[in-house]
């Protein structure tokens, strides 16, 4: 039973999706996150153990890796893909309620900025934690982000920019949604991104690497 | 107009320009407003920035482009004035540059991953295509697929401007460190790798620009010209932006920047600008040190 989690998380941590993909090559022909998560709900393991000891171990092997200039984008997005299909099969227990996700997080880059590959990563390594993800996409204004916040109680927020001139706009954001919601946890990330812009914003969490973020949320 | 091959060739060091966004920003800018649109309702405002670089000694200026791609224009649900926004593009830096400087149409990259398939390889040839058609029917001498971190889509944008093109190409990459000493971009390409990339017979400049700073800028230029005898372009940052009473800034200044250049002079680096955070100052600098080396 555990070695099937332990190969779902071998495939979410080398991207191998299903049998018929060809990546990773040395894994060719060979079942992949797909039918082992089919297989494991089968064989009457518990989705949320499916979760927990199959695609949240893969993705936060994945997630290490990343921030140890061991593997680079391309490889977790794959990672990413694979989780996601086995995440297909666990959809209905969601829904029904029988497994429950950690919390909520609305995540997305700020106004005036288009940059979405950093953000989709975090949001992905995040999903792959177990958590629920509201992804607002790109250039999302503060009054967006406030909305999210009212529709989903208690969820945690995550903003992205790349660029020097849309972190202003970070800024701007951080300092209304504290003045509305100052219990809201705020997280940052983006290339120019630091520590220190982050104190200064008044934000409460700065990850340079999405694996950060993952264990942030854990943590609060 | 001076033949740019040929320049390269005789000129030891070609000097182009530094960054665009945060000028045009001086120019009313705002974050959010697709620049490229600039090219259409503001061209003296873009022309003001390009004549700026011209003015501070530069041989080579770019084009407001960058972000020129269909892919891109999509957002602000201008895709379709893709080849037009471009050609005005280079038509604003070829009335600034004249006939002495030349005219680097910019390609950036899509903003898509291939590897997702949230965009096909077809869909960006095609961009790519349109991009290089306006760039060279505004009278730009050459372009620069720059900024790029997956070589798939270098080669792809190479490949597009190829064949639908006759201008020379610079093909440049930004990377970030991958551990001590090491360089890579987001999508794990090591300077090695493009320089070896299967592309090389259609670029006749293999580059960096942006990343980080200039410490780190000079580790890459010292990977890619121990990989390669092809002419290379460098274009650093200004060092790493700190967040200071409101803005970002720039840590470097104009002066902060002469170790750095002799140290790509002694790298024979053929094209020398800058990137995010740099201006017209250090532009004119470049150009100072490029006279009194090589005069």
């Amino acid at each position: 039973m555990s070695a099937l989690l332990e190969q779902i998380a071998h495939c979410v941590e080398f991207g191998k999706i299903n049998q018929q993909s060809p990546y990773p090559p040395d894994m060719k022909g060979q079942p992949g996150a797909d039918e082992l998560a089919k297989e494991a709900l089968e064989a009457g393991i518990r989705p949320e153990e499916v979760l927990s000891g199959g695609l949240v171990v893969g993705m936060q092997k994945v997630g290490v890796k990343f921030r140890e200039n061991k593997v680079f984008v391309p490889q977790v997005l794959m990672s990413a893909k694979s989780m996601a299909a086995a995440m297909a099969h666990l959809k209905p227990f969601f829904a029904s309620g029988a497994i429950q996700r950690k919390g909520t997080v609305i995540i997305g880059t700020v106004a005036g900025d288009l940059h979405d590959i950093g953000k989709n990563l975090v949001s992905m390594m995040i999903e792959g934690g177990g958590w629920e993800v509201v992804d607002l996409g790109v250039d999302v204004s503060t009054e967006k982000f406030i909305e999210s916040i009212e529709q989903y109680p208690g969820c945690i927020l995550g903003l992205s920019a790349l660029l020097t001139t849309t972190m202003v706009n970070m800024e701007e954001t951080v300092r209304e949604i504290k003045a509305k919601h100052p219990d809201t946890r705020v997280m940052i990330g983006g290339a120019p991104l630091t520590e220190d812009f982050k104190n200064s914003i008044g934000a409460d969490y700065y990850s340079p690497d999405p694996q950060g973020a993952v264990e942030y949320l854990e943590a609060v | 107009m001076p033949d740019f091959l040929q320049a390269l060739k005789d000129r030891k060091v070609l000097v182009s320009d530094g960054a665009w966004g945060t000028l045009l920003m001086d120019e009313g800018l705002k974050a959010g407003v697709c620049p490229e649109i600039w090219n259409k309702d503001f061209p003296d405002r873009v022309g003001i920035v390009a004549k700026k670089y011209v003015d501070a000694g530069a041989d080579i200026i770019e084009t407001n482009s960058f972000g020129g791609s269909r892919i891109k224009l999509d957002h602000y649900g201008l895709g379709d004035q893709a080849v037009d926004l471009n050609a005005r593009a280079a038509e604003i830096s070829r009335k600034a540059a004249g006939e002495k400087v030349f005219v680097m149409g910019s390609v950036g990259p899509t903003g898509k991953m291939l590897i997702t398939e949230e965009v096909s390889e077809s869909q960006m040839f095609d961009a790519f295509s349109e991009q290089g058609i306006g760039l060279e029917k505004g009278g730009a001498d050459l372009l620069i697929m720059e900024t790029m971190t997956d070589l798939q889509e270098a080669g792809i944008a190479v490949a597009a401007c190829r064949e639908n093109t006759n201008l020379p190409l610079v093909c440049s990459m930004s990377f970030e460190t991958a551990g001590e000493g090491q360089f890579a971009t987001m999508m794990g390409i090591t300077p090695a790798q493009l320089a070896e990339a299967e592309f090389l017979e259609n670029v006749v400049v293999l580059g960096s620009n942006c990343g980080k700073g200039t410490q780190e800028m000079l580790g890459v230029a010292t990977q890619l010209r121990k990989e390669t005898t092809m002419p290379l372009l460098i274009q650093a940052n200004a060092g790493i932006p700190a967040y200071d009473a409101g803005e970002m800034k720039f840590p470097d200044s104009p002066d902060d920047w002469q170790t750095y250049i002799n140290k790509l002079f002694d790298l024979n680096i053929n094209i020398i600008g800058g990137c995010c955070g740099t201006n017209p100052g250090f532009i004119e600098n470049i150009r100072r040190w490029v006279d009194e080396t090589y005069s």
